[in-house]
């Protein structure tokens, strides 16, 4: 099987306030279509970086990076919106939901990047909120949703345009304990019943190991961890 | 991503602080306003002055006696006695010469039963009326057999007609002039005060032989009107006259002329041009109210990319192009400068109709101001939305994504 996602030997560094830091120094990482991994790593150790790269935010200084078998890093910038729009669906801490605006209109978001027309755009994006149970919620605004209710109207938004990898930041982050559990519950079901691949990035040991396979960044480089 | 759905993005975002789009509008709003008002009162002025030029006969050129020469006493001008109806009859031969109307200009205290009124006399010959544009309104005119048997006949002028007559008709009645018995044949219409403020309808008007003859006992003329067929001619002739009285008059080369010349072609285009750089100035003032408005724009819109930078991280995220976030952007300011372009429009309307009715001034609104406006406005905000908008899609995603 070819692996959806290929990473081989990728550097990045970064300026900070006029100094030069080596976040990612030779990272290596196949990720199977249908696998749920793990990323975890004390703050500081590039986790955020090595999330921009895989999410198409940003481009490696070095290395290579493949997704679904297109190089990433050959690409320029309005097909690495494109590879964002249709291949990848972001989860942040934060939610990151549009301020002021409904959590149906939020969903709706990246299918008009797509090019959808509005009633489609309209149906799938109904249809996305009813999966997480939200289907009374439509014309909710951000600050009329508890924490939970918010990352469940990102989760679907990141799942709309049906992409191949969901990638997940601190999902859970945010939310108090019963609502976490409520999340990483809704990210298994997914993994499980839908064969969707899973990147999660965290710093919590209980949320990584709902992963089949956990790895550790440290000092810019992954290692398995036992 | 289709144009409705990005139009209705923008009003969304516009929307969601409406005082605020409000106030941004206002100064293209005023700025539109502006320029169509202002526009309208010049072109409503230039008109006007047209109008006036009309009336005094643009195309006309005016010839007088010059000064003369006595063995090195000069008089003033007027004084020379060698303009004559001959000169007058050799000047309407010339080409592109429509009409012209020697004059001998007098007073006199003219009398009609019990009462009197002291008033202008002008000996004019038939063509006096074509000359000055001046109809009659009622009876006839002077005519060619008038002139030659020097006719005891007259023309009133309506202020006359009114004050001697009150409103009774005073065709075929008689007035005395100078001891000169005069029947009135006609009646000028109203033709109201010239440019210098006097009241042109105070004249009466009798064949010029009548006033050379009977009234003033001389040969020459005060004066010679003429109409050229058209601007340019006037120009032409002007130089062809001139030729041609110095010929007659027996000028030699070295001798100055004994006549003085005047286009109203001339005044006319001086007026005329005045009158439009009188329009561009009041256009270019309310212009940079608009350009200000602009800046209004551009200010609140660099605001606004700043205020949602992460929600631009978060479009990015979501596979927003940079193009899709530039779009969205430029309409908000499009949005904004049109819609005050066209609340403008209403207010430069409202604004001329206003000055019209609360001035003596006359205001013409021409579609095209309208359209300029309009167009003007939709410009700025492509000029000053462009910067801001630029700017918003040329963030990085990641620390557009970051951005507290």
């Amino acid at each position: 099987m070819t692996p959806l996602l290929q990473i081989r030997d990728l550097h990045k560094a970064y300026v900070l306030d006029g100094v030069t830091i080596q976040a990612l120094r030779g990272i290596n990482l196949d990720v199977e279509p249908g696998e749920f991994v793990a990323i975890m790593g004390p703050s500081g150790s590039g986790k955020s970086t090595l999330m921009h790269i895989l999410g198409c935010l940003d481009v490696p200084d070095a290395g290579s990076y493949q997704l679904n078998g297109r190089d990433i890093t050959r690409m320029d910038s309005n097909q690495l919106a494109a590879l964002r729009n249709h291949e990848i669906g972001f989860v942040f801490q934060n939610f990151n939901l549009l301020p002021r605006t409904s959590a149906l209109e939020n969903v709706e978001t990246p299918l008009i990047y797509a090019g959808i027309g509005k009633s489609e755009r309209r149906q799938q994006a109904r249809a996305a909120l009813e999966r997480m149970g939200l289907g009374d919620r439509l014309d909710h605004l951000p600050n009329q949703l508890s924490g939970g209710q918010a990352q469940r109207v990102a989760i679907a938004r990141a799942l709309v345009t049906r992409p191949s990898l969901l990638l997940a930041d601190e999902p859970t982050g945010n939310v108090d304990t019963a609502t976490s559990t409520e999340i990483m519950a809704l990210l298994d079901a997914l993994n499980q019943q839908e064969n969707l691949t899973i990147v999660l990035i965290t710093h919590e040991r209980e949320v990584a190991e709902h992963a089949q396979r956990q790895l550790l960044l440290r000092d810019g480089q992954l290692e398995a961890r036992a | 991503m289709n144009w409705t759905t990005m139009l209705q993005l923008a009003l969304r975002a516009l929307l969601r602080n409406k005082t605020r789009a409000m106030l941004t509008t206002l100064g293209v709003v005023i700025g539109v306003g502006s320029v169509i008002a202002m526009l309208g009162i010049g072109s409503g002025a230039q008109q006007r002055i047209a109008e006036q030029l009309a009336s005094m006969g643009t195309n006309n050129l005016v010839i007088r006696p010059g000064s003369a020469s006595y063995g090195g006493v000069r008089t003033g001008a007027g004084t020379t006695t060698r303009l004559t109806r001959a000169d007058a009859d050799l000047i309407a031969e010339l080409v592109d010469v429509v009409a012209v109307a020697p004059i001998v200009n007098t007073e006199a205290q003219v009398r009609y039963r019990g009462t009197n009124w002291g008033t202008d006399i002008a000996g004019v010959s038939p063509d006096y009326g074509t000359v000055r544009s001046w109809p009659l309104a009622e009876g006839e005119f002077i005519t060619r057999r008038h002139v030659q048997a020097a006719s005891h006949v007259c023309v009133l002028g309506q202020t006359v007609a009114r004050e001697l007559f009150g409103l009774r008709s005073p065709l075929d009645e008689s007035i005395i002039i100078k001891g000169l018995s005069c029947q009135v044949i006609g009646v000028l219409t109203e033709k109201g005060a010239n440019a210098w403020g006097n009241d042109q309808d105070d004249v009466i008007l009798i064949p010029i032989t009548t006033v050379q003859r009977k009234l003033e006992g001389i040969t020459h003329v005060h004066r010679i009107e003429l109409s050229a067929s058209d601007r340019a001619a006037s120009f032409r002739l002007y130089k062809e006259i001139k030729q041609l009285l110095r010929q007659r008059h027996r000028l030699q080369e070295d001798q100055p002329d004994d006549f003085r010349m005047y286009n109203r072609a001339e005044l006319a285009q001086t007026s005329e041009e005045s009158a439009r750089v009188f329009t561009w100035l009041l256009g270019s003032i309310a212009s940079v109210s608009l350009l200000v408005g602009g800046i209004g724009i551009m200010n609140i819109m660099l605001v606004s990319v700043t205020e949602r930078t992460r929600e631009i991280g978060i479009r990015m995220a979501l596979g927003a192009r940079q193009r899709d976030i530039l779009w969205q952007f430029l309409l908000e300011a499009l949005v904004l400068s049109t819609a005050g372009g066209m609340l403008g429009v209403f207010l430069g309307l409202g604004g001329a109709l206003a000055v019209a009715r609360f001035s003596a001034l006359p205001v013409t609104v021409t579609p095209v101001s309208v359209l300029v406006a309009f167009v003007f406005a939709g410009l700025v905000g492509v000029f000053f939305g462009l910067h801001p908008a630029r700017k918003a899609s040329q963030l990085r995603p990641i620390e557009a994504l970051r951005y507290e």
